[in-house]
This record gives structure tokens, sequence and C-alpha cells, in this order.
């Protein structure tokens, strides 16, 4: 028997003697508290975001309720507030970048799944990813001094020529506005819409292709009949995820809108989104009600993007994308 | 004693559904042991029973006692991690740390546990526990190629390596060579041999022929019932088993009746 | 024939399909070719040795240049990493590797919620945590905000990178005897290490560009970095300002920090693909 040997015994006894903190119920028991701890952060996180903006909030919504909401005024020298030019330009801004997003994503998003040669597939959707890497403000940067010119004297004089007298298009025209701040929106939303929606195809099972081709389905037969009705709820993931991000943006929308607090029927005249107005006038509010209302607009649009995203994660699951997971906000 | 390990009673459980019960069994020191019978009897439940490995499944937990080196290694203050450095365990398909070398494999028991700073007793063991494995002939001028580099039949006697360097008193084995090809399974059962000098083993196989070959006892398991729980039939040395078995169950199994 | 015209058509519209789907593609591809254009282009004529060293010049000066905003990017970045990287990591260790399916199933729904939160309003928030009860604008502010924006990012792609690490790793650890903490951070953490440090550096190549919640948190600055509770300069931000100011000179540095700024994003994020493509591949 194995007793008078001491040799086997000698090297755990070496490690007992060593291991010290490590050992055993301690090291777990701390290493347990330390993770869930950094866990419960993320939790606090939150629950502290809602309560801080609310409690800052809190004298403009007391002051101006719900009409809050419907008033058109924003004077900070009579401290007046209202948040609809800002509801509308945000709105308005995001709907119009989507429209213009969306055919275009789509397009992408069938010819990297579908159509595109196998070889093409991965740097090509590479190079789409590398529109989402670009910073904000660069975008907006170039879009003030190359896009909304090039705007201005192209794309909307043509539109304002060629349709006069459509209130769309009337007034005067500057280049920066409401239709230049949508083009580079949806140039900003078009990775992450065709990203997703791309992910969402190519989850399709290739039985349903496999059976419309065997049917003598072109190509385009088999992605309308097979690949679309089944990656439909992802697609709808993706734009909703991308009217999110469409509706937080702010760099290179306040850098193209024009900065004018009113709403006007012509999608060529300059406006106002949320995000904007307070990356202009928070920095220099002191404690009151201007300050209090550009909070309650963040609420505004906390609540909105907040909506969207949930809304989104509901359709987006049902096609079981992962991409859509990683894909966020911008500046 | 030091590296017996007897049971009393022991059932082991997946939430409510019993998989084995009531094993009584008395493994004897520095032999081998290997319990056999059909699939799903409850094995390789049983012998994570042994390291306390069956209770890392979530809702998984053992009743009964085990009682190795004078003690109960289920009573409330004993820690699970000692118990495992004492009673080790080589898996049926080998997992060595695919990021490791060869040597830092072997010795990550030691480094771990925080014995980093003997670099001399290191490079000693993982010397000592390779020759121990029969594989350090085959790796000694490679020692900082990763793990993950060799041989299907290298890399488990590698983990055999990596378990022998902890000096366990038992070594538990669940069906280590059932992945591997019959040359390394060779090796393998050879280095058994060998092991048992030092230390104990038991050794969970579907193959009764190499249960026959290579074991000292066996154990026989069976669920008598499709929803039973698995049970210890028979114990004894191997010898008797295999050619005079007391149950007639045993005797079925042997010849090939079924399983 | 009927079916012959039939044929022909139904191949048409596929033709005619397919020509849109690649046109569109091209059409993505205009915009991001002549954004990087302009950057180069515009970008390389105003780069000098004076605008990697030297502090912006007084309004109506010419010359001068983004040494400080590039150095107060690099100081925002590493406080972010200090705070959002370990709890991060650890946030995304404990989803993965402990059960506790309400606390988890909270955690990663809000961290979903708060990653897509638009960042100006994080800006908000920290400057009511931070910027008022310490009652001024901060670089450490400036790096709690950026911290926000990563921590979702990080703990997310922690948890899926450990994830994948099989389970055969963490047996093999735990029947060595070695202890519970020991096996995650020495095994499973070290294995998924690749995987890990691309998501760090994707969340790291996105927060190096955000502005937004810099402009009242971090502010800005004509100085070099003076220190963590004081405003600081950050490259995203001298560039807004500069963009929308009236000097042509200004114009110029505005496009070359666009393209320094560019280029530190893009090394970021294709570096870390590269990265992950070496070190997972090892651990199949």
């Amino acid at each position: 028997m194995p007793e008078n040997i001491s040799e086997p015994r000698s090297m755990r006894k070496r490690i007992a003697a060593v291991t010290t903190v490590g050992r055993g119920h301690l090291g777990d028991s701390l290493f347990e508290l330390l993770v869930f701890m950094a866990a419960l952060t993320i939790v606090l996180l939150m629950a502290l975001l809602v309560y801080k903006l609310y409690q800052t909030a809190e004298p403009s919504i007391s002051r101006f309720g719900w009409g809050f909401l419907t008033s058109e005024e924003w004077d900070p020298v009579n401290d007046v507030y209202g948040a609809k030019p800002f509801i509308y330009g945000t709105i308005v801004s995001s709907l119009l970048a989507l429209l213009m997003a969306i055919p275009l994503s789509l397009g992408i998003a069938i010819y990297l799944s579908q159509f595109a040669p196998r070889w093409l597939r991965s740097p090509l959707g590479f190079v789409v990813e590398l529109l989402a890497a670009i910073p904000s403000v660069v975008y907006g940067l170039w879009g003030i001094f190359v896009l909304a010119p090039f705007l201005g004297k192209t794309i909307e004089p043509f539109f304002a020529d060629h349709f006069p007298g459509v209130p769309l298009f009337a007034g005067p025209i500057y280049g920066v506005g409401l239709f230049s701040a949508a083009v580079v929106l949806a140039i900003m939303i078009l990775p992450t819409i065709s990203a997703i929606s791309r992910e969402s195809m190519l989850n399709v099972s290739s039985e349903q292709k496999e059976a419309a081709q065997a049917l003598g389905a072109t190509p385009w037969e088999t992605v309308r009949m097979a690949v679309l009705p089944l990656a439909r709820p992802g697609i709808i993931g993706a734009v909703i995820l991308g009217l999110g991000r469409a509706l937080g943006e702010t760099m290179a929308v306040t850098m193209l809108i024009g900065n004018r607090p009113e709403i006007s029927a012509s999608i060529f005249a300059p406006a106002y989104t949320i995000a904007s107005v307070i990356a202009n006038e928070f920095a220099e509010v002191t404690a009151g009600l201007h300050q209090a209302a550009l909070v309650e607009l963040a609420l505004i649009l906390l609540a909105i993007t907040l909506l969207l995203n949930l809304l989104a994660r509901l359709l987006v699951q049902k096609t079981g994308s992962r991409a859509a997971k990683t894909k966020s906000r911008r500046a | 004693m030091g590296g017996s390990i007897n049971t009393t009673g022991l059932s082991a459980l997946y939430g409510g559904v019993t998989a084995v019960e009531d094993i009584n069994i008395e493994i004897p020191a520095n032999q081998i042991t290997a319990l056999i019978g059909p699939s799903g009897c409850g094995k390789s439940t049983f012998l994570r029973c042994l390291n306390r490995m069956h209770e890392l499944v979530p809702g998984a937990r053992c009743s009964g006692k085990v009682i190795w080196d004078g003690k109960d290694i289920y009573a409330p203050e004993v820690d699970a991690t000692e118990i495992r450095r004492g009673i080790g365990m080589v898996f049926q398909k080998p997992n060595p740390f695919p990021l490791m070398s060869i040597a830092d494999n072997v010795s990550a028991g030691l480094r771990l546990a925080g014995m980093k700073r003997n670099k001399a007793l290191m490079n000693e063991t993982v010397e000592r526990s390779l020759k121990m494995a029969a594989l350090w002939d085959e790796v000694k001028n490679k020692l900082d190629k990763p793990g993950g580099s060799l041989s299907g039949g290298q890399q488990q006697r590698l983990c055999i390596a990596r378990a022998l360097a902890v000096e366990p008193d038992i070594i538990l084995m669940d069906e280590p060579c059932s992945a591997l090809d019959p040359a390394s399974t060779q090796k393998i059962e050879d280095t058994m041999d060998k092991l048992k000098e030092k230390f104990t083993i038991v050794i969970v196989t579907h193959n009764m022929q190499q249960a026959a070959r290579v074991s000292d006892f066996t154990g026989f398991l069976l669920t008598r019932e499709t929803g039973e729980p698995g049970r210890l039939i028979e114990f004894g040395s191997t010898s008797k088993i295999f050619t005079m078995p007391d149950h007639k169950e045993t005797e079925n199994y042997i010849t090939g009746r079924f399983g | 024939m009927k079916n012959g015209l039939h044929h022909r058509r139904r191949n048409l519209k596929s033709n005619f399909a397919y020509a849109l789907c690649a046109l569109a593609t091209i059409t993505a591809l205009i915009p991001l070719i002549l954004i990087l254009a302009y950057v180069v282009f515009q970008g390389a004529g105003a780069l000098n040795i004076d605008f990697f060293t030297q502090l912006p010049k007084p309004v109506g000066e010419t010359g001068g240049g983004m040494g400080n905003a590039i150095i107060g990017s690099l100081m925002l970045i590493g406080i972010a990493s200090v705070v959002g990287l370990p709890l991060g990591i650890l946030a995304g260790t404990f989803l993965a590797e402990y059960r506790s399916p309400r606390l988890s199933w909270t955690v990663r729904l809000l961290a979903d919620i708060l990653s897509g939160v638009p960042s100006i309003i994080i800006g908000v928030f920290v400057y009511t945590l931070l910027v008022l009860t310490m009652k001024r604008f901060s670089a450490l502010a400036g790096g709690v905000a950026l911290a926000i924006l990563m921590l979702p990012t990080v703990a997310r792609t922690t948890e899926e990178m450990l994830r994948m690490v099989p389970d055969s790793l963490r047996e093999a650890s735990l029947a060595l005897g070695i202890s519970r903490w020991r096996t995650i951070v020495s095994i499973v953490i070290k294995t998924a290490g690749g995987g890990i440090m691309t998501g760090v550096m994707l969340a790291l190549a996105r927060i190096a560009g955000e502005t937004a919640p810099l402009l009242f948190t971090a502010l800005n600055s004509r100085t070099w970095p003076t220190g963590l509770d004081k405003p600081v300069a950050s490259l995203p931000v001298q560039i807004y300002t500069y963009a929308i100011a009236p000097y042509a000179d200004w114009h110029q540095q505005a496009w070359a920090g666009s393209l320094v700024l560019v280029l530190i994003v893009l090394i970021l994020s294709v570096g870390s693909k590269l990265y992950f493509g070496r070190k997972m591949r090892r651990v199949r």
C-alpha cells in the first residue's frame, strides 16, 4: 500500500502550500462578486440615465406639459420653448433618408447575397461596411464642402425648375437644408440596412431556393419567391434599426440641416433636429428652463429610439440576425 | 487508504431523473479497475461522481458517500477543487489547451495553482510526466509547439501527462481510447499498466476486450429496464467476472447476448 | 410560341433586376470613393509636421496645428479604456460563465438598449452626472461618456467569444483541480483572447470618431491637455469647430484632421479583422 511512499502526495502538498487567495472558495467567491457587480453596473447605468434626464428636464415638463410637443416657439430670450420643429425635422429628415436608402440597401443586399460572383462577395461587402466606419463629423465636413454645394447647384434646382409651384420644392435654395441632411443620412444608414438585410437573406435555407430553381424560376424570380418573403421580418427589422440610427445621428446632420427651428413645406428649406439643437445650444446653457427644455427634447428622442429599438429586436429575432446586435448608433 | 476509493449508497441525479442508484463499490489502490456495461447505463455519470465533476452540470447532484483518504469527499466542509487535485480525470475526446505549448500543457495544473516560480521543478515535472505517459521521446524536441499540433493519440497521452503532473492518487479515465486508432490505443493500454505502480486507475470502457486485457478488477453496471437508473450488478476480479460471473446478467453481457 | 416569349420576358426581367442591384451596389460605392478621395487629397495637402506638433493659432493667424487635439483624443480613449474595458469584459464574463437567468436576460436587454441610445444623449447624461457635480467640463467626463458608449459592445463581444470556447477545455481545467475563477481567467478568457481583442479594437475604432458626446463633457481647448479635471481638445471636436468656422485655413486643417482620424479608425477596424482571423483559427 502506498502509505509509506511520501512522494505521491508531496506535489499536492506543495501546491496547497502556495495557493493562497486562489484557494477554492475565497477566490471563486470574490471573482463571482466582481463579475456580478460589473453586470449590475449596466443595469444601474440605464436606470440612472433615465432618472437623471427626467430630473433635469423636470422644470420644463412641469412648465409646458403636453403643449411642449405641439408648440413651435423656440425663444431662449423669453424662455419659451416648444418641440414641434425639432420633432418634425428629426422625423422628416430620417424618413426621407429611409426613402432613399431602402431601395439602394435592398439592391446591395440582394446583389451581395444572391447575384454577385462568390469571390466578390466578401471584399465587396467589406467595402460597403467601410461606409459605416467613417466618423460622422467627416461626413459632415464632406457634406458642407462637397455634397451641399453640389446638391444646391444641380439636384435641387433641377427639381425646383421642373416642378414649379409644388410646395415640396419651393423656396430659396441654400444647399444646406432638410434634403441635404437626408441625403447624407441615407449614405450613413446604408451599410446598416444592407448588412442586416443581407444576413437575413443568407439565413434563408437553400432548400427554399433550390425548390424555386427546380421549378425553372429565373434568378430574380427565385429571389422574389423564395428569399424575400422569408427574409422579410429581418429586412423590416433592418429598416427600423436604420431609422433608429438616423434619428439619433448628430454631427453630419447638424452641419447640413441649416439649423433653423421652423417648419416649412419645402424639403429644400433649412430645418432643425433634436440632436442638432442639443449639439448647438447645450454647451452654453446654464441651469434653467432652457437647459431643462433641451433635456426634455433629449428625453423625447430617447423615447422614440427606445421604442424603435425594441420593435426592431422583436422582428430581427425572427430571422436570427446577429449583425443587428452589433450595429448600433453613431454620433 | 491513500489510493483506494469507496462509495456507499451513491446515487447521481440530473434534476429529477436518477441516472445511477445505490452504488456500493470498493475500488482498491494501485490497481486498474474497469467499469463496463451497455451504453447509457450511467458508467460515465458514476465516474464523474468520484471527482465531483458531476455536480458541475446545472441541476445535477449526488447523494451517498464517497470515501477517499479517510474522508467523505461530499462532506460540506470539503473543497471540491482540492478533491480534483487528488483525483484526476482523462476524457473521451482529448482536450489539450490549444493555445499552450506542450510543456505548458503538462505543467498547467501546477502553474495555475500558483507554482510559477520554480522553473527547474517545472521542467523536471514536465519531463517526468511525459515519460510516464510514454510521450517524451516523441515530443522532447518540440516542447514549445502548441498542444493542438499533435495527433489524436499523442494528444490523449499529453492529457494523461497533464493529469499525472499534479500527482493525484487516483486517475479516472472516461473511455480514453474510444476516439483513437488501434495503434494509439495499444500505446495507452501499455502505459496504463506501468502507471498502476504509482496510481490507482478507474477506467470506463464500452470495449469489453479492452477491459479484459487491461484491468485487474471489473465492475458491471446495467439499467435493467428503460427508465430505470443504472445499478452495479457485480464487482470482482477481472478473471472471475469474465470467466465465472455470479450473475446471469453479467454473463449475458460478457457473452454478448446484448449490449 | 407563347412559351418562348414568356421565357424571354422573364429572363429579361431577371437580367434587368440583376443590373439594378449591381447598379445599387455601385451607387453605394460612389460616395465612399468620393469621401475618401476628398479626405485624402484635401487632407494630405495640409498635413505637415506642424500639424502634429503645434497648437492651434489664434483666430486670424494662419498656421498652427492640431497637436493638442491628437494627444487629447488619445487621452480620452485611454480614460475610456481604463473605465470601460474592465467593466465590459467582466460583465461579458458574467453573462457567459455564470448562470442567473433573470439577471442575465435583463443585462443583455439593457446592454442592447444602451447601445441604441444616441451618443449625444449619453453626453447629456454624463453632463448631468459629472459636469454638474464637478462644476466643470473635464477630460474625465469625456472619457466616461466614451466608456459608456463602449460598454455594451465590449460586454456582448466578450460574451460571444467566451461562449465559443468549447466546454471540454473548462472540464479539463477543472478536472486538474484548478479553481473556477482561475479556469475562467487563465484558460477560457485567454483562449478567447484574440476574439475579445478584436471586439475591443472595433469598439475603440468607433469611439475614436465620436464627437457629439464630447461637446459638453470634455468640451474643447486651445492648449495642451492640462489634467483629468480640465477640458481637453479632441480630434473630432476640433474638426467640427474648424469645419463650421469661416476661415479657409481652418477648413484645410479640418480636412487634414479628417485624414488622420479616418486613418486611425481604418487601421483599428481593419487591423482587428486581420488579428481576429489569425488568432481564432488556432483554437479550432
